[in-house]
């Protein structure tokens, strides 16, 4: 682990306080290596040389100073384009938004930006975040660094195929079913979800209200807590946003102890559908846990059973509602029709042309359920669904601390693989959903190679509010990995080359 | 029997002020009945007396205070318009002319 590029956040951050390194030079050295790489991996739909080094020279005042901000200033970051940021166009990997030049900085950036954390660029995304793939982004999928003929994970693969590639340090994903998660998961990089309105959904463009959160992609689990700590708070934009702090999540990442931890396995997720290999490794970090005198107990969640159907109609109709203001009159592509056409019909045809298949078939699913006539049989139950699944976690919590399961079903899949079959691909996130339907904390972490030696994750889920008793557990299971096998497994992966 | 037809869709789709074409209603229609006939299977898993959950974690109430703050201007809040005039967002005619 020699090069400078490989390193941690948190390690990376020690060298600019030391005067080690400057942000210039670290700046420079992800934006060359995103503006090399990039043609390969297409991690990023956008690269900010130019803001993103003056953003590294203001960072190294304030170092030289001893007026850093945070604990990351003057680390450099990728963002997820679904977030927005006024001096860089923000799509949401949509074709309706490809020169939307935001008039107000989401929350999470106004916070990196007064960490004095540079911007490198905006991250490729399924289409509004609706996707497992990346193959759904109006800008052609990420590639994953592990295989360049397989998924990165999605909707969040840009910002996995960054991280996992070294493209850049760390960066910001957002999850609204399993976004961060999932692509954490098939790259061998550390994704988390904080618990619903731990960090402020303001000017991240939505999905699914009730369920998304933005959240941290990193290489290991202390990077992840520390960025968290850089965006997490109250924001009084986001009326869903938590009042009460959660604490310093670096603090608990730094415990790495798990004697006496109580883990539970989530039985519905412990058994079929997983491929084999991805279920060895699963068995085998029950057993790394028992041995390092973690607590295993099997914990009983039927309702999770009904999680993903819950789910596709909930999302559905968040979103068809949320994407209702693409209306082709304030923002967004319009395009006319011929003739003397109404506001009704250029709408129409505006959202024909500008947005994906993913996108149309989601809102005509979600205004399904919500029509006359259905709406109780479909999105009511499915409100009712998720009440059921709060109740199987309140009962998990109240005898085990965290619950443990595979993050996904497989390890990265070929691209073309599942994408003209939805059911298939809904399936991906059949592990992480269960977490957005709650509002609870979830983190994914490496779990050792599987299938076609390619990485698979570990889920680690905590109470609502208690994302610091799930910040210990990862960094616990993470070392047990790490001591194993003598690196983390990113370091595993190929190098990338430039072509 | 499909529960989603393509006249279904066809009406779901103008709801949503979407233009679909005959060919995509057909390829619709089809991929939304078989996830339809999936998710369905929340029905039978509540009863009448399961309280219905619409947000993760609960809240009452939120406000703010009622005062003035800096907001955009009108030239900001223009500047992604597809078209304007008079410093107001232009739209083509919202009735039919008949």
């Amino acid at each position: 682990m020699s090069e400078l590029y490989k390193k941690p956040a948190s390690e990376l951050a020690q060298m600019l306080r030391s005067g080690e390194v400057t942000s210039v030079e670290l700046t420079e050295l992800f934006l060359d290596r995103a503006e090399k790489l990039n043609p390969q991996t297409n991690s990023f739909l956008r690269i900010n040389r130019e803001t993103a080094l003056e953003q590294a020279k203001h960072a190294d005042e304030l170092i030289m100073a001893g007026n850093a901000p945070s604990a990351l200033t003057g680390v450099p970051i990728a963002v997820k384009d679904n977030l927005t940021t006024t001096d860089a166009i923000t799509t949401a990997g949509s074709k309706i938004l490809e020169n939307y030049l935001p008039q107000y900085d989401s929350t999470v950036v106004s916070k990196l930006r007064a960490a004095a954390m540079p911007i490198l660029g905006k991250t490729n995304l399924d289409e509004f975040a609706m996707g497992s793939s990346t193959e759904f982004s109006a800008y052609g999928p990420s590639k994953n660094p592990w295989d360049l003929e397989r998924i990165p994970g999605g909707s969040g693969g840009g910002s996995s195929s960054a991280v996992s590639g070294f493209l850049a340090p760390i960066a910001i994903g957002s999850d609204t079913g399993g976004s961060i998660r999932f692509p954490a998961a098939v790259t061998g990089s550390v994704g988390a979800k904080p618990t619903y309105g731990a960090v402020s959904r303001y000017g991240l463009i939505a999905l699914a209200s009730s369920l998304d959160q933005v959240g941290p992609v990193t290489n290991d689990v202390m990077d992840a807590a520390l960025l968290q700590d850089v965006i997490a708070g109250h924001d009084p934009m986001d009326s869903t946003s938590l009042v009460d702090s959660l604490g310093q999540m670096a603090d608990f990442a730094s415990k790495t102890d798990i004697k006496g931890l109580r883990v539970g396995v989530i039985k519905q997720l412990a058994s079929d559908g997983f491929q084999p290999s991805v279920k060895a490794r699963f068995d085998e970090s029950i057993q790394m846990l028992t041995d390092a005198g973690a607590e295993i107990v099997e914990v009983d969640c039927p309702s999770f059973e009904y999680a993903v159907s819950a789910y596709y109609l909930i999302l559905p109709a968040e979103a068809s509602s949320n994407l209702a203001r693409f209306d082709a009159v304030r923002f967004g592509e319009r395009v006319l029709p011929e003739g003397n056409p109404t506001i009704e019909r250029v709408m129409a045809s505006s959202r024909e042309a500008g947005f994906g298949p993913e996108v149309k078939r989601r809102i005509i699913l979600g205004t399904y359920a919500l029509s006359s006539g259905y709406y109780d049989a479909y999105y009511g139950s499915a409100q009712k669904v998720r009440t059921l699944i709060q109740q199987d976690f309140e009962k998990a919590f109240a005898s085990a601390d965290v619950l443990i399961s595979p993050t996904a079903p497989t390890t990265a899949f070929k691209f073309g693989e599942k994408l003209d079959d939805p059911l298939a691909m809904y399936l991906n996130d059949v592990a992480t959903i269960p977490a957005n339907l709650a509002g609870i904390p979830g983190i994914s972490v490496p779990n050792g190679l599987a299938e076609n030696d390619l990485p698979s994750g570990l889920q680690i889920l905590a109470a609502a509010k208690n994302d610091g008793v799930m910040y210990s557990a990862a960094a616990g299971i993470e070392k047990l990995h790490n001591d194993k096998w003598g690196k983390r497994m990113i370091d595993f992966a190929p190098e990338l080359e430039a072509k | 029997m499909s529960e989603i037809t393509p006249e279904n869709v066809r009406h779901l789709a103008s709801l949503a002020r979407i233009l679909v074409t005959d060919e995509e209603v057909e390829k619709l229609a089809k991929e939304l009945d078989v996830i339809v006939e999936s998710v369905a299977m929340v029905k039978g898993a509540v009863s009448d007396d399961t309280p219905a959950t619409s947000h993760p974690i609960p809240m009452s109430n939120v406000y703010r205070e009622d005062v003035v703050k800096p907001s955009l201007s009108q030239e900001q809040a223009l500047s992604n318009a597809p078209d304007q005039a008079d410093g107001k967002f232009k739209v083509n005619a919202i009735l039919d002319e008949e």
